[in-house]
């Protein structure tokens, strides 16, 4: 029931040998990645990360034989995903997909009982045994309130959950998502993120999602495979890959930086010299946030800069070039020290 | 997982099995409703005519009792009957074309004619007949033999099938439903078209002829032709029953119900091919019908509130045969001089229908 229930000799839930992934037409093979040897233990929820147009979709696709692999091998559970016919892959295979469906006129338990599809027979007809397990994918996600509602009329978050109750009803192996947070609010996503977690945790299922959500991601994660520029994948923890120093190769442009103390990117900043904050707490880190947004790197000691923010309370004053300021709002703040003449650091060592 | 699945049932299933009731018994209630509605239908489009049939002779002529006078008893036999049965077919055959066609193209507005179907089986139609050399008034009054009504049927066919390969190739390039909608209509037009063309430089009575049938009727099928078109209906139809579980899955989108493991090329081209059967062959024994095939389906999902094929293919068989012999009976009211065209009256149904979705139609509902 568990992950730790799971046998030795069970076979993981995914693996692919050497596999390149990419597009072909009748000439040529275009490969995106190349040479990608992942794999997913049983009760184990993978992020997939990489900048856009990368070919984590491409990935996803692959992994899912909804689209045929350049080379190598992907198996799913033990077997070579080409060699399942399209019921058996759908019953070790779940998929949620980042298309929004639009129907009408079915009601919520309807939707998540058609997942039931390579179980039931020619006619769809479900027995006693489909009923519950289609009410257990209900429950699992939290949407039994829902069953009786119209697809159509619930939230896009209810949706999404409904999305994956549906795809927990193939009772799969694995649950693949991409990009399932996308058309979701924060708390949405947060909670979707939460409900994958908890699946992984509670059963033997695996589940691969690709996500642009870094942050969530780095936080959520059994396993982060990082797309990068160029074809490599980097797989571990999260903390593997944050210290790795990947994450700023993968994602890094020339104004942000990724920082793993905040598993966040922020400004590049500097370009109008440095600055000195002294006063801590949650208000110095606003001041902070304000002073590397108009473009300055707030520095904790060492020389003291051209520019120096003192927090007393509920007020700032700023000291720059002799002259003082003071103020209570950021936005005073930000415009103040908008207003401070650029200079460059070398004419003020001179 | 199995043991969670069955605590998790004795908590969840009481109360929902209250709900599942009650949508049920709306379900059986809508299907025993429409029974009913068929059978009156069918009953008082035997009734109603020129002649004057009382309701109790008809059914002794049903009833196969020797009590009725020949004439009458040969009026109905012969032709109300066969005009009633035809109308019935017809109406299930062009419902359950547009319900397709509506599910595997997720579009509210497809229906055999948006797609060029008949446009594509009157085309060829207008071949056969023009080109053999067969008046229209050979092929669809007097009767011709099976050979003339199988040519027919094949003609029409493979017409409908023409139009529909050539929107299914573009639609294959083309992701926007609504995009492969449009190109439906101009292939559709386009076929029209080439009839008109072939009409134009055949004899002034022949166009005559080709533009009574495009008024459309159930008149024309004998029983020696309805030994054609109903078992080729009842093909279409078993189809299409025997596909609801795939037409489910594809509401959701053919990327979804691949991942479900429908094996969705499979599932497309059977779903388009029994469409054109049922469009073609409709529209080879009784004209271009418009507008049953988008409003029946519509009308049955507002009935019944849902969008399950298991309830809804058995529905629009039921309700197509109500609207097309109400179409029939309306089709009759100058009396003595002369009947209404058909197209004209399922026109005049199906338009508001079509206006009322247009203004239902609701954010993100079937968006194209």
């Amino acid at each position: 029931m568990n992950a730790m229930a799971v046998s030795p000799e069970l076979p993981p839930a995914l693996v692919t040998r050497d596999l390149a992934v990419g597009y072909r037409s009748r000439r040529e093979r275009r490969a995106v990645l190349e040479r990608v040897n992942v794999s997913v233990a049983h009760g184990e929820l993978v992020c997939l990360l990489g900048p856009n147009g990368i070919g984590k979709s491409t990935l996803m696709r692959t992994l899912g034989r909804m689209q045929v692999p350049l080379w190598g091998s992907v198996q799913l559970g033990g077997r070579a995903i080409e060699s399942l016919s399209a019921s058996e892959l759908a019953q070790r295979l779940g998929v949620v997909l980042t298309e929004r469906v639009a129907v009408e006129s079915l009601r919520v338990r309807q939707v998540v009982a058609l997942g039931r599809y390579p179980h039931s027979g020619w006619f769809g007809g479900l027995s006693e045994r489909d009923h519950e397990v289609v009410s257990w994918a209900l429950d699992a996600v939290g949407a039994m309130h829902l069953a009786d509602r119209d697809f159509g009329r619930i939230s896009d978050g209810e949706r999404q959950r409904v999305m994956v109750a549906r795809a927990l009803a193939q009772e799969p192996v694995l649950l693949m998502l991409d990009e399932p947070t996308a058309f979701l609010d924060v708390p949405s996503r947060v909670e979707l993120m939460g409900l994958l977690r908890r699946l992984t945790r509670e059963s033997t299922l695996a589940v691969v999602l690709s996500t642009h959500d870094l942050e969530l991601a780095l936080r959520t994660a059994d396993v982060i495979w990082l797309l990068l520029p160029g074809g490599d994948v980097v797989t571990g923890a999260p903390e593997d890959v944050m210290i790795s120093g990947a994450i700023s190769i993968a994602f890094e442009g020339r104004q942000i930086r990724f920082h793993p103390e905040e598993r966040s990117f922020r400004w590049l900043t500097g370009e109008r010299g440095s600055a000195r904050i002294s006063g801590g707490g949650l208000r110095g880190e606003m001041v902070r946030a304000v002073l590397e947004r108009e473009g300055y790197a707030c520095v904790a000691d060492g020389r003291p800069p051209r520019v120096s923010v003192q927090i007393d309370d509920a007020k700032w004053t700023v000291s720059a070039d002799g002259t003082c300021a003071t103020g209570d709002t950021f936005r005073a703040l930000a415009a103040h020290v908008r207003s401070i003449p650029v200079q460059k650091e070398e004419e003020t060592e001179s | 997982m199995r043991t969670d699945v069955a605590s998790m049932h004795a908590l969840v299933s009481a109360p929902v099995a209250q709900t599942v009731c009650s949508h049920a018994r709306r379900e059986a209630a809508v299907l025993a409703g429409l029974c009913v509605a068929l059978s009156a239908a069918f009953v008082l489009s035997l009734v109603l005519g020129s002649t004057h049939v009382p309701i109790a002779s008809v059914i002794d002529v049903l009833l196969r009792s020797s009590t009725v006078d020949e004439s009458s008893a040969l009026v109905i036999e012969s032709i109300r009957l066969p005009r009633a049965l035809t109308a019935v077919l017809a109406g299930a055959a062009l419902g359950i074309a547009g319900l397709q066609m509506q599910t595997l193209f997720r579009n509210p507005l497809a229906d055999p004619f948006a797609l060029g179907i008949s446009s594509g089986a009157s085309l060829g139609v207008a071949i056969v007949v023009l080109g053999s050399g067969m008046s229209v008034a050979t092929v669809f009054g007097a009767s011709t033999g099976l050979a003339g009504d199988a040519l027919l049927i094949a003609a029409a066919i493979t017409g409908a099938l023409a139009v529909l390969a050539v929107v299914l190739a573009v639609s294959a390039r083309v992701a926007n439903p609504a995009t492969v909608l449009i190109l439906g209509l101009m292939f559709g037009y386009t076929a029209s078209a080439i009839v008109t063309v072939l009409v134009g430089i055949s004899s002034p009575e022949r166009l005559m002829e080709l533009a009574r049938w495009g008024f459309g009727s159930f008149s024309g099928v004998t029983w020696q032709r309805l030994s054609l078109f109903a078992p080729v209906t009842f093909v279409g139809l078993g189809l299409a029953a025997v596909m609801t579980k795939q037409l489910n899955a594809l509401l959701l989108g053919e990327n979804y119900a691949r991942s479900m493991g429908v094996a969705v090329r499979r599932a497309r081209v059977l779903t388009m091919l029994g469409a054109s059967m049922l469009g073609a062959v409709v529209t080879a024994f009784c004209g271009p019908i418009a507008f049953l095939g988008i409003a029946v389906p519509h009308l049955c999902r507002g009935l019944l509130g849902t969008s399950n094929h298991r309830v809804l293919v058995p529905a629009v068989v039921l309700l197509g045969g109500v609207v097309a012999l109400i179409a029939q009976i309306v089709s009759l009211v100058p009396g003595n001089a002369g009947v209404l065209p058909l197209n004209a009256v399922t026109s005049i149904i199906g338009a508001p229908v079509v206006v009322a979705i247009l203004l239902r139609t609701r954010r993100g509902a079937f968006a194209a």
